[in-house]
This record gives structure tokens, C-alpha cells and sequence, in this order.
């Protein structure tokens, strides 16, 4: 694994730009557990100070540190991305490989309510479902909510894998080899689709970090939580940009742009790596 | 006889690096042959075994990770080796001197596009008609292959296995070309269908006189169509001599063992078939490629490979076991130095 | 003593009706070209086709009944097939053993690891092969000969009565073919299995089978003792047949030198 690693460090550029990308976010993740100050308190150091050595990232209206304040930001907000991707992984996973390998009447059914969620528009249901919970939202239920909305699209996509997967003939063989449908799905066709999952789990994170950040930005979130979004809804509140505290939006907005830029070139890379064929190719077939 | 195609040495292999894994698949390793004019001349041999990668060495078809690494390849038709030629030398000989029969002729029939059109893309450049003289030429040829004109119209899924197999022969001989690669053109045909599409391949050949190389693994194919034939076994030549004398008295053990193992109608006598499997051709056995499943093997069989020697007039042979008149490849090549070293050092004196 | 196949109508494969006995096994080709059903026909007999019309008994009860899992395990058990290209009927990704293991697991009742390296063996034995040659290799370490026997061997496990052979030979290569072949022989001769054998070569099957059946486009043509069947065509499109089949022994007087 370790050579593996090694290998596409230094075969795949797009792989280690983003590793390097993903590691500066990763090493702020890691800070945040040696932040001085709890993230929720409010002036435990002079306001709006400029970035200087005391203050790299400077400080805000409120006044908190940026820097600390920003990597509880990208923590929760990261935590945030993968949690919504790992659910709405499970569920794609589930419908597509069900949906492919079963067929018939199950394949019909499922894959009708998976172009019903494909068309619902998920702006509007996100702001309505908020308005709804208002003060019981919580990071937790915009995680449910937006993981529900998530796995459409893929599931799509794997059922199309599984589907040819059906067909083959190493298929019938574990059939004939008495394994059940579950093991034929999980040991047999989930390697196939493992690619698949892989790459759109760093887009599904992107997506759901961005959405969030989205809703965020204009309150529809609990905003008492540090993310990257509601860090921005705050320095909006006190017109950071007009009163020329532009390292308030500035910080959390490029920490953003780098996991988006590193997780998307991670995926494109892993995705080359982890392809069946590439993968049969290494193994020297 | 006139030689149309003759390649030396040719040394062809994949070469591959994936991730930092590197590897290298000798599919074609000193092939020496000739093939004359008017001649179909036939190569048979099993998966993996080098046949297709041939192919695409001589048709200069290549594409990474396959690379030529060594040898020549000379037709009659170029002035020139193959790989000296430019892209657009090589676009120029494509159809009019060169031309192809596959096995899926879908590959060479654009699916989206009506059989019309490939037609006009692959030989109307080299024809130089005006377009409905060209297209009255090509009814006139599909007319001398029995097929009629309407295909021309039709969309290469709306006709059968047979039918798209015919048009494939029609589009590569429709330029006359001097030379036909046909790899593996009725394998997956019934045989209904098989014997219509040899027979119409023979025709046509005979017609327009051009020189062919026939691949395919069936050597019952092979006994109908080739008139010589070239066995090979994990990517060399091992055999080669007049069809008749290869399938009335095969000399290599390799070859034996195919040619009786072959079933027949009439015939119940118990065939074997051979131990062990065909060698990796990333790491092929030292000496005798054969060597590891040969009932003949010897010590020297281990140790180097045995040289493709003219054991009669018209008929090679690659095995210590058949005649001691067969030596290492590397002190035959040496020999070969010595003789042509006295004969300057005479010519000198 | 009931058929071990018997009374078999297709609808979609047209009117087609055949039997094997149980008590005396045999090779039954199905011989036809691309289209005749034979492929569909191996499906049904296999039960992942329904027939739309028709029935087949196994040991006299008919098989589309057999629907939940306990008794399509039970009809597994005794019905395996064989498929026709070795490196697709194994997946790439997975080591060629876990197949055997399963088989062992699930037919055989050996839960424990000893147990089906133990039933895993054995099978391969009878192939003329061991475990200790396929244990924990991927399908690309073994040649297309040495699949093809361990797929063998992977049916023979649960002990079938039959065994459905779709075109086991065509992907396999020459020199290994003939092996294969054999090994049926030694399947029906020394292991009592039934085997039906479905082809489109007409050459190995006069060579192993017992009886044949001709179809084209989904129905019978004709049916009876291989060799005579083979020798002595009847039905005008086994007669064509025959005559299409190039044989080796043609070198000087090829059939296809007429058409020129």
C-alpha cells in the first residue's frame, strides 16, 4: 500500500498536487484540537487586527482569532462533507447494485423513485426543510437531509455497472456456486463499482460542502456551529468586506477553494488508479 | 518466384509502465519469412502466441505499448522499408497496395455510418473516379462477389455475420491491392457461412493475383486456403513448409501434436491433448520455448533455442530433436558471420 | 426408473422434446449455429430462463418450481453447468479458489476450512489438477486449459447428475482442447454424470457423444446415435452441415477450389 502510495506520488501529478492540497486542509483539521480559546467564545483577543505575527490569519469584529477560528471551521465542515458522503454512498451503493443485478419488476420500482429524486430541485427543499426544523436544526439533520438528496445520480451510475455485471458469466458461476445474492453483490460486483464510489465520494463532498456553505451564508443553517459557511454568514453580519476586514471572508474562502481543488484532483487521479483495467494491468495480466 | 513481402529479424514487444511496474511481452521475437507473389502464405498458431501482434507489425499497425524493435519488412510494392515510411506514404499504400480482412468486420465498418460511405472514405481516394464512375466500379466488383448494390445502402448491423464478412472482402479488394492481411477473417462465422466466405476469399484473390497472408488457429482452415504454412509457438516461427507437407508429415513436436490431435468425422481413435499450458511471453523458458512441454526435450533444449533451419527445399524447421543439421540460433548466426567473412577475405585475395 | 430429463416443450425454442435417462448416463450434443436456441436452451434447462410454454422435469418434478432458495440450492446441487469462456467465468478480481470453497460451503455442507480444501482437492483431482496448483491464484496465473478444468472441477463438487456444457471448448486453445474433451469422457464413464454438450463443431462432438440433436432456428432437424446421426445425415440440413465442415484431410482437394 505504502509503495502504491509512493508510486502515484510520483507517477500521477494530479495526485500529488492534491495530496499536498488535502494535506495543508488535514493539518488544519489537526490544529483545531490545540486551538487556546473554546471556538464559540467571543472577544478573547483584541478586534480586527490585521494578519501580523501574533494574529497570522489576523482577528475579527467578534473578537476571535481567525486562524483558530478557522480550523474548527474546515473541521466541522469537512466532517460535514464526508458524513453526507459516506450515507449517501451506502444508499447509491444499495439501490444501484440491487437495482442492476435484481431487475424486473425491483429494478422498475427503484430506479422510479431514483429519477424522482434526480428531478426534485434540492435548493428548495433544503430551504423549506429549514424553515421547518428552524431552531431544532441541526449540523446532524441537514446531514440526513442532504445525504437523502445525494445518491440519485450515482445510483445510476452503478446500477448501469451492475447491470453488465449481471450478464457476465463469473456471475452465473457464483450463482451456481451457491453463493447468496448479498455475497454476490458485496464480493463479487462491489469491486467493480469501487472506482465509481471512490471518485464520486471526493465530488459528493464537494457538493455537499458547497451547498452547505450555501445555505449557511444566508442563515439557513445553525449558525452556532463553526463552518466555513456560517464563519462567512458572520463576517457578513458585521459588513467585514465595507468595514475593510477582508481577512474574515478571505480565509475561509480560499481554505474552501483548496479542498475543493484537492479533493477533485484526488478523485481524478484515484480514479485512473483504482479502474479495473489499470488495475488488471498492474497485476500483470 | 518473386517475393512480395519479406521480413527479417523482426523483433516486436509490448512495453509497458504502469504505476512504476514495468514490463516487457515478447509477443514477436526474430521472425524471418518470405512470402511470394500469389502465394497465400498461411500462419497458425494458439491464443497469445504472437499471430495477431505480427499482424500488426507488418500491416503498420502499431501502436503503443507495442514497439518494433528490430528487423525489416519489405514489400515488393515500396521502395523502402515499411517503417521508413512517412504517415502519409503509409495513408497513400493503405487499401490500394495493403489492405485488411478482420475478424470483426465491424471494426472496419463505421456502425453509424451506411457501407456507402466506407466505401467512398477507404477507396475512393485511391481510385481518383469521379464519383459515380467510382460508385459504378464498386456495384461492378460487389456484382463479381455476388452481392447486391442495395448493401451498399444498408447500415453494417442491418446485415448478417456472412453478409458484412463479404463486404469486408469487398472493400479490401476493391483497389486490387497487390497485398491482403486476412487475420482470422470466418472464425466466428458458422461453418455454412465459413466455407461460402473461403471460397469467395480464394476467388478473389485468384482474380486480382495479389499475395495474402492467412492467420487462423484452425488448421482445417488452413489446409483448404493456405498454400504454405508458418507455425508459430509463443511468439517465434517454429515450423514452416507447404501445406500438404506440413499436415501429411509435421516435423516439429509442436505441430505433431496439433495435427493429431485434430477430430474427425469417421474418426474415434483417442486424441491427447497437450501437457502444461502456452508460456507467459513476459517470462518465456529459456532455450526452446517448447521446451517444458516437448515429449522430446533434451538437455540442449533447456539451454538455447534452436535456430529455424532449411532442413529441404521449402521447409523450416526450429527443433534438435528433428535433425542434427538444427543449431543454437546464436551459433548459427555466427557461422553465418565466419562464411561471410572468408568469402570477403577470398574476394580480397 | 423416471427420466432425468423429460417431456420438454419450448415454445419460444420451438416444440423441442428430449430425454436423458438417469440410470445410464450419456453425452447428449445439442448441436446448431449461431440462432438456433441453443444457448436459450441451455438457460432453461438450467432454470435462470423460464420457458414461456412447455416443461421440464428433473427427476420427474418440474423445475420452474423450484423458486425459493432452499430448492434451487437442491436443484443446483444435482444440475451444473460449464461455461464457455474460462477467463470470463471466473472474476478477474477474485482468486480462482473461492469458487471451489463456495461450492464445497454451500453443496457439500463443509463449514470448516479443512473440510472444503479437503472436497476442493479432491474435485480438482479428478481434473488432473490440485489444489496446491490453484490455491490463492488469480484467474490470469492459470491458462485457459487449467480454468477450464478447474471450472470443471467446481461443478463435479455438490456431485451433479448433470452437467450443462455451453461451448466449453471453443475459447480454449488447441492443443489444450482435446484434454478437455476427454476429461468428459472420463466424467460420464467414471463418475456416472450426464453431460449435454452444446456445441456448433460437429467434429468433437462425433467425437464424445453418445447422441444428437440437430436444431436450426429453434426447432429439431433431426435427432439420434451421434456416429450414425453424424455419418448418415438425414434431414437436408445436417446433410448441409456435413458437407460445410472443411476437414484437414482436404490439403489436395480442397471443396472450396470448385467455387473458383
Amino acid at each position: 500500500m505504502l509503495r502504491v502510495f509512493r508510486d502515484l506520488f510520483r507517477y500521477n501529478r494530479e495526485f500529488a498536487a492534491g495530496t499536498i492540497l488535502v494535506l495543508i486542509v488535514l493539518s488544519l483539521v489537526v490544529a483545531s484540537f490545540f486551538s487556546p480559546y473554546p471556538p464559540q467564545d467571543s472577544y478573547v483577543v483584541p478586534p480586527d487586527v490585521p494578519p501580523c505575527w501574533a494574529y497570522p490569519l489576523g482577528t475579527n469584529s467578534r473578537g476571535q482569532d481567525v486562524f483558530w477560528q478557522l480550523t474548527v471551521a474546515i473541521r466541522n465542515s469537512l466532517l460535514f462533507g464526508i458524513a453526507v458522503a459516506f450515507l449517501s454512498r451506502i444508499i447509491s451503493l444499495a439501490i444501484g447494485l440491487v437495482s442492476g443485478y435484481t431487475g424486473g419488476l425491483v429494478d422498475r420500482v427503484l430506479m422510479s423513485i431514483n429519477d424522482t429524486f434526480v428531478v426534485i430541485p434540492q435548493f428548495p427543499i433544503l430551504t423549506l426543510f429549514y424553515f421547518m426544523m428552524h431552531d431544532h436544526m441541526s449540523w446532524t439533520l441537514l446531514a440526513l437531509a442532504m445525504a437523502s438528496l445525494g445518491w440519485p445520480y450515482d445510483a445510476r451510475l452503478i446500477r448501469s455497472v451492475a447491470l453488465s455485471l449481471r450478464n457476465r458469466e463469473f456471475t452465473a458461476q457464483s450463482v451456481f456456486s451457491g453463493m447468496s445474492t448479498r455475497q454476490i453483490l458485496l464480493e463479487e460486483h462491489l469491486p467493480y463499482v469501487l472506482p465509481i464510489v471512490f471518485s464520486t465520494t471526493m465530488n459528493n463532498i464537494n457538493w455537499s460542502i458547497g451547498l452547505e456553505v450555501t445555505l449557511s451564508v444566508i442563515g439557513f443553517t445553525n449558525i452556532e456551529t463553526p463552518t466555513i459557511g456560517t464563519m462567512i454568514y458572520w463576517a457578513n453580519q458585521h459588513t467585514a468586506m465595507v468595514a475593510g476586514i477582508w481577512w474574515w471572508v478571505v480565509a475561509p474562502v480560499a481554505t474552501v477553494i483548496m479542498t475543493f481543488i484537492g479533493l477533485f484532483l484526488l478523485s481524478v487521479s484515484m480514479n485512473e488508479f483504482i479502474d479495473p483495467r489499470s488495475r488488471l494491468a498492474r497485476m500483470g495480466v | 518466384m518473386d517475393v512480395a513481402l519479406s521480413v527479417r529479424d523482426l523483433r516486436a514487444y509490448y512495453l509497458t509502465s504502469h504505476f512504476g511496474v514495468e514490463r516487457e511481452v515478447r509477443a514477436v521475437d526474430d521472425i524471418t519469412l518470405s512470402v511470394e507473389k500469389k502465394e497465400i502464405y498461411g500462419i497458425a498458431g494458439e491464443s497469445s502466441c504472437g499471430k495477431s501482434t505480427f499482424i500488426r507489425t507488418i500491416a503498420a499497425a502499431i501502436r503503443p505499448p507495442l514497439r518494433v524493435l528490430g528487423g525489416s519488412i519489405r514489400y515488393s510494392f515500396l521502395d523502402r522499408d515499411l517503417y521508413d515510411l512517412d504517415e502519409r506514404a503509409l495513408t497513400e499504400m493503405r487499401w490500394k497496395h495493403l489492405s485488411c480482412i478482420l475478424q470483426g468486420s465491424m471494426n472496419v465498418l463505421n456502425p453509424v455510418r451506411r457501407v456507402r460511405e466506407s466505401f467512398k472514405d477507404f477507396a475512393s481516394p485511391h481510385m481518383g473516379l469521379a464519383r459515380s464512375v467510382f460508385f459504378d466500379a464498386v456495384k461492378a466488383h460487389l456484382n463479381r462477389l455476388r452481392l447486391s448494390p442495395t448493401v451498399l445502402s444498408a447500415f453494417p448491423h442491418e446485415l448478417s455475420g456472412g453478409m458484412r464478412q463479404r463486404v469486408a472482402i469487398a472493400l479490401a479488394t476493391v483497389c486490387r491491392p497487390e497485398f491482403i492481411i486476412a487475420d482470422e477473417p470466418t472464425t466466428a462465422l458458422d461453418v455454412v457461412v465459413q466455407k461460402d466466405v473461403l471460397a469467395l476469399i480464394l476467388e478473389m484473390q485468384r482474380e486480382i493475383g495479389s499475395s495474402m497472408i492467412f492467420v487462423t488457429h484452425d488448421l482445417t482452415v488452413h489446409a483448404n486456403i493456405s498454400n504454405r504454412l508458418g507455425i508459430m509457438y509463443a511468439g517465434r516461427l517454429v515450423e514452416e513448409g507447404s501445406t500438404r507437407d506440413i499436415l501429411r508429415d509435421p516435423m516439429h513436436p509442436y505441430t505433431r501434436h496439433l495435427i493429431a490431435s485434430l477430430p474427425r468425422i469417421g474418426d474415434v481413435t483417442p486424441k491427447k491433448g497437450l501437457s502444461g499450458a502456452p508460456p507467459s511471453l513476459a517470462d518465456p523458458p529459456s532455450g526452446c520455448r517448447f521446451h517444458p512441454r516437448c515429449p522430446l526435450a533434451m538437455d540442449i533444449c533447456r539451454q538455447a533455442h534452436p535456430e529455424l533451419t532449411a532442413l529441404a527445399p521449402g521447409r523450416r524447421v526450429a527443433c534438435y530433436a528433428v535433425s542434427p543439421l538444427v543449431q543454437p540460433a546464436h551459433e548459427a548466426a555466427a557461422a553465418r558471420k565466419a562464411t561471410k567473412a572468408d568469402k570477403s577475405a577470398a574476394f580480397l585475395q | 426408473m423416471g427420466g432425468l430429463l423429460g417431456r420438454t416443450r419450448f415454445a419460444a425454442i420451438d416444440d423441442v422434446s428430449f430425454s436423458l435417462e438417469a440410470a445410464r448416463p450419456e453425452i447428449f450434443a445439442i448441436i446448431g449455429e449461431s440462432g438456433s436456441g441453443k444457448t436459450t436452451l441451455a438457460r432453461m434447462i438450467l432454470n435462470t430462463l423460464a420457458p414461456s410454454k412447455g416443461i421440464i422435469r428433473f427427476l420427474g418434478e418440474d423445475i420452474s418450481r423450484f423458486r425459493g432458495r432452499r430448492e434451487q440450492l437442491q436443484f443446483m446441487r444435482k444440475v451444473q453447468p460449464i461455461f464457455q469462456n474460462p477467463f470470463e467465468a471466473f472474476n478477474p478480481l477474485k482468486r480462482v479458489d473461492r469458487y471451489l470453497f463456495a461450492s464445497a460451503y454451500h453443496f457439500a455442507g463443509h463449514h470448516g476450512r479443512a473440510g472444503r480444501e479437503a472436497a476442493a482437492d479432491e474435485a480438482l483431482k479428478k481434473v488432473g489438477l490440485s489444489l496446491a496448483e490453484v490455491k490463492g491464484r488469480f484467474p490470469h496465473e492459470l491458462s485457459g486449459g487449467q480454468l477450464q478444468r478447474a471450472a470443471i472441477a467446481r461443478a463435479l463438487i455438490s456431485s451433479p447428475a448433470l452437467i450443462v456444457a455451453d461451448e466449453p471448448v471453443s475459447m480454449v486453445d488447441a492443443s489444450l482442447r482435446m484434454s478437455i474433451v476427454n476429461l468428459f469422457k472420463t466424467l460420464r464413464d467414471e463418475l456416472r454424470v450426464s453431460i449435454i454438450y452444446i456445441t456448433h463443431d460437429l467434429a468433437t462432438a462425433y467425437y464424445i457423444s453418445d447422441r444428437v440433436l440437430i436444431m436450426q432456428k429453434g426447432k429439431v432437424v433431426e435427432t439420434g446415435p451421434a456416429r450414425q446421426v453424424l455419418s448418415n445425415p438425414q434431414h437436408p440440413y445436417t446433410v448441409l452441415l456435413r458437407e460445410s465442415i472443411l476437414s484437414p484431410d482436404d490439403v489436395d482437394k480442397s471443396h472450396l477450389a470448385g467455387a473458383a
